[in-house]
């Protein structure tokens, strides 16, 4: 693999942890909705890159998956949800933005080492790769911990999918059927979690997880 | 031979699903039993054979399943083959009773898939060559015996029973499998490679200790009793037999296997250990048995004054053999043995008679029994033997082996370590005094639930039990007859045991003329059961035909249509409380913080007197009730765990993941 292959599909996960950082700190829903479809399209980017460079064409399959599935379908399908839902104009409280993206930093580094430490064997270009994914993971993670509304905590989900989507395209030779089941398995969690958001509302006219909790008795 | 045993187990194993087909048809208990009868009969010939063939080496077997790399070791020993007769004998035993007795299961489905289960789990731990077999047929068999204690789940009580029971037998697996993972430390987990490892003395010293806690839970060693006169009798009649003489020997097996067989040499302190908890066993546990009205729950303490016994036998071998007398140490092993043996038959046949009783009336509670000799005669005759051998009276079963622990007592002036001289005779003392209550508490059993007459209507209208239970029950009492006559061939049948497990075997008893028996020496002591046997026969008949012709013939004044008795009401009849009051008085107020509460109302008042005893049990109070507190506490504050917000529990497990790579970076 030239020098020049390798910098680009580093770029591109980079580009992939990036643009969680800018998910962390966005406090309305269509655009942290945008921000995912980015994210989203950077995946297929990169899967994509990662596909002509290991010349593995099924990768390709995998890549439009991304684009399609994750980049528009699901986006557009959540954008019509919030719609309906009403809840467009809603502000979310981030717990402070200075703190989480403190955070977000701390997760990245510990990814770095772990990954740097667990994986002294394997490529470069996979261990460079399996560092910017559990870094993706751990910030789809934090994303949903420092959320209340049901809608960005599904977001946050997405986007730690697409994490270990790039893990696996990273580390060579993932069989398509696996990665189609996965990304399947992610549509009908999408789906599920839909369902749920419109039964969370009828039942207590809001999507903020607080509702169920007050409904269950619990003081915060 | 292993072949054959593991077999059968695998014919007890396809049994049990068997048995949930079997359940809904007419006679299939009746078909299901009778399986079981056959095939733990192949068992008992199986080991007995093994036994009596002195050339016979230990014979093994390795099958492909239970952890990958290790497999599954079988291993017929003289030992095993010891305690598959003793567990065989009782399971064929319980399953000819059940033959009639299972007829009156309300809900066979409950009962029928995991009496078989249970039979096979017991054998496979007596066959277990590794340590993962071993603690797996272990928990198998906790766990069948526990369905079977729960089978009665509508009453609350049985409920509560197989809970306290699974909580008890949960606490003895963990220790077993401490035990067993401080021994495999550098060894792995075939018993041959433990054997022939060294364990330091410290780590030998724990592993005696787990065994004792684990081992000890499942016999009901004071003080991790308590589940037993729970648990014993919720079970079916047959099973708490079962439970009660052949899964405590189950118990007694792992104990002698591990301590005796894995471990190397013994230290002294190890039997100093044994003996403090053996003697105060049997002590207590016939103490309480006295304090009891319900037939089960008595001899369910009476179970646990009986592995008293046994455990204070194998401490004395464990003594004797630390401090290099062999010959000592092979008679004090040979006697709890002999002990195991003996209570797996009389301990069956006297549940195998509370199931009769309770089948035919309905009752426990001996306040309520009375005069069943007159209508259950064969029943009474046979419970009678049982009790006569359970009580340590010649020339039954029951004597020789205590007196032969005794003759081991005897011997400890010869120790040379202070300590254990002192020691033993107070462990001696505890043990006579034992005998001398087991006795008290057997006539109390048997005069007040079968002799006078019917305290109530239940009693009053019992009727002899069915030929196959009573068919079980003689066929224990004459073999407490043979046992008691011929003890010598039961002590000859051990020697490879002994030789096996202390190095050392008691003196040939065959040989001797009349069926004596000798512990050490002829020159010491002897016993001869044959000779105790002609006598009581023969001078019992003579009194009673010299009462009979004498005595009766003699007129008497009565007064008329009295009939011998001034008030016809079965109320004033000695009862199973007043029995035992001038005991609890002596004992009981210190033990059991036992009281009485008088209450004499005031001259004119017509209410009736009353008197209210109230029996405490303090080790109950003072060791379970504080752990339960903590562990209740410590749950209770758990809990919370359990109502967290779906926020708080993605925290959770974030920050659990960030802790744990955390741990793999640094």
């Amino acid at each position: 693999m030239s020098s020049l292959q390798f910098d680009i599909a580093h770029l591109l996960a980079g580009s992939l942890v990036l643009a969680s950082f800018v998910m962390l700190y966005q406090d309305r829903l269509y655009s942290l909705l945008n921000v995912y479809a980015l994210h989203a399209s950077v995946l297929a980017l990169s899967v994509a890159w990662q596909a002509y460079v290991q010349k593995a064409p099924h990768l390709y399959v995998t890549a439009s998956i991304a684009l399609i599935f994750k980049a528009i379908i699901i986006p557009v399908a959540l954008h019509r949800i919030i719609a309906r839902l009403g809840i467009h104009r809603e502000l979310e409280k981030v717990i402070g933005v200075g703190m989480t993206m403190m955070a977000g930093i701390a997760l990245v580094a510990l990814s770095m080492v772990v990954m740097l430490r667990v994986t002294p064997g394997a490529d470069a270009l996979a261990r460079e790769d399996l560092a910017f994914a559990l870094s993706v993971v751990l910030l789809g993670l934090l994303v949903m911990v420092t959320r209340r509304n049901a809608v960005s905590q599904v977001v946050g989900f997405m986007s730690l999918e697409n994490g270990l989507v790039l893990a696996a395209t990273g580390a060579k030779g993932m069989p398509l059927v696996v990665e189609i089941s996965v990304a399947f398995s992610v549509l009908i969690a999408f789906i599920v979690i839909g369902i749920f958001l419109f039964r969370i509302r009828e039942r207590f006219d809001s999507v903020d997880v607080q509702a169920l909790d007050r409904f269950r008795g619990e003081r915060r | 031979m292993i072949a054959v045993a593991l077999w059968s187990v695998a014919v007890l194993l396809a049994l049990a699903p068997a048995g949930i087909a079997l359940s809904t048809r007419p006679r299939g208990s009746f078909v299901l039993y009778a399986a079981c009868l056959i095939v733990t009969m192949t068992l008992c010939v199986t080991g007995a054979l093994h036994l009596l063939d002195p050339a016979h080496p230990p014979s093994t077997a390795t099958l492909p399943v239970g952890l990958p790399w290790l497999g599954a070791h079988f291993r017929l020993d003289a030992l095993s083959a010891f305690f598959l007769v003793v567990v065989n004998l009782g399971g064929a035993a319980a399953s000819l009773f059940a033959l009639g007795y299972g007829s009156h299961e309300e809900s066979p489905g409950r009962v029928l898939p995991f009496y078989p289960a249970y039979l096979a789990g017991m054998n496979t731990v007596v066959l277990a060559n590794d340590a993962f077999s071993f603690l797996v047929a272990w928990e198998f068999m906790s766990l069948t015996s526990w369905a079977l204690v729960v089978s009665h789940h509508r009453d609350s009580e049985n409920v509560r029973a197989g809970y306290v029971y699974l909580l008890m037998a949960s606490f003895g697996t963990l220790a077993l499998l401490l035990a067993f993972g401080v021994l495999a430390n550098g060894a792995g987990y075939d018993f041959d490679a433990i054997r022939a490892a060294h364990p330091s003395a410290a780590a030998a010293g724990v592993v005696v200790i787990l065994v004792l806690l684990g081992a000890g839970s499942k016999v009901g060693l004071v003080p991790l009793h308590a589940w037993l006169p729970l648990a014993h009798p919720a079970a079916p009649s047959h099973v708490s037999g079962l439970m009660s003489g052949v899964m405590t020997k189950v118990a007694v097996y792992g104990f002698v296997r591990i301590v005796f067989d894995l471990l190397p040499e013994p230290v002294w302190w190890w039997s100093m250990v044994v003996l403090l908890v053996g003697g105060p066993t049997a002590t207590l546990g016939v103490l309480y048995a006295l304090m009891q009205r319900d037939i089960k729950r008595v001899l369910a303490y009476s179970t646990i004054e009986n592995i008293g016994i046994v455990f204070t036998g194998l401490g004395l071998a464990l003594a004797f053999k630390a401090e290099g007398l062999d010959w000592v140490a092979a008679l004090a092993f040979t006697a709890a043995m002999l002990h195991v043996f003996n209570h797996a038959l009389f301990k069956s046949l006297l549940f195998f008679g509370a199931g009769a009783v309770l089948g035919s009336t309905g009752e426990r509670d001996m306040e309520k029994l009375g005069g069943l000799i007159h209508r259950m005669p064969k029943t009474a005759f046979a419970v009678l033997v049982g009790c006569v051998a359970i009580s340590a009276l010649p020339p039954f079963n029951g004597f020789v082996s205590e007196w032969l622990t005794f003759q081991a007592i005897l011997l400890s002036p010869q120790l040379p370590s202070w300590g254990l001289k002192l020691i033993i005779p107070a462990v001696g003392g505890l043990l006579a005094l034992a005998a001398a209550f087991a006795a008290a508490c057997f006539v109390r059993l048997y005069g007040v639930s079968f002799l006078g007459r019917p305290r109530s209507d239940v009693a009053a209208s019992a009727h002899e039990t069915d030929r196959f239970s009573l068919a079980a029950m003689f066929a224990l009492a004459a073999l407490c007859l043979l046992a008691g006559i011929v003890p010598g061939l039961l002590i000859d049948a051990l020697a490879p045991v002994s030789h096996a497990m202390v190095g050392n075997v008691m003196p040939h008893q065959t040989g001797l003329e009349w069926l004596t028996i000798v512990p050490i020496a002829e020159s010491r002591s002897s016993y001869n059961g044959l000779l105790v046997f002609l006598f009581v026969a023969l001078s019992g008949t003579a009194a009673a035909s010299a009462i009979h012709r004498l005595a009766s013939d003699r007129v008497r004044r009565a007064p008329a249509w009295d009939c011998g008795f001034p008030d016809p009401n079965p109320a004033i009849q000695y009862s199973a409380s007043g029995f035992s009051q001038p005991i609890r008085r002596v004992f009981g107020s210190v033990i059991f913080a036992a009281r009485e509460i008088g209450e004499m109302p005031p001259p004119s008042s017509p209410r009736p007197a009353r008197l209210t005893v109230v029996v405490r049990d303090l080790i109950w109070e003072a060791l379970y009730a504080p752990i339960a507190t903590v562990i209740g506490w410590a749950t209770e504050r758990i809990n919370v765990l359990q109502f967290l917000t779906i926020r708080r529990y993605l925290t959770l497990v974030f920050s659990a993941l960030i802790v744990l790579l955390v741990v793999v970076a640094l």
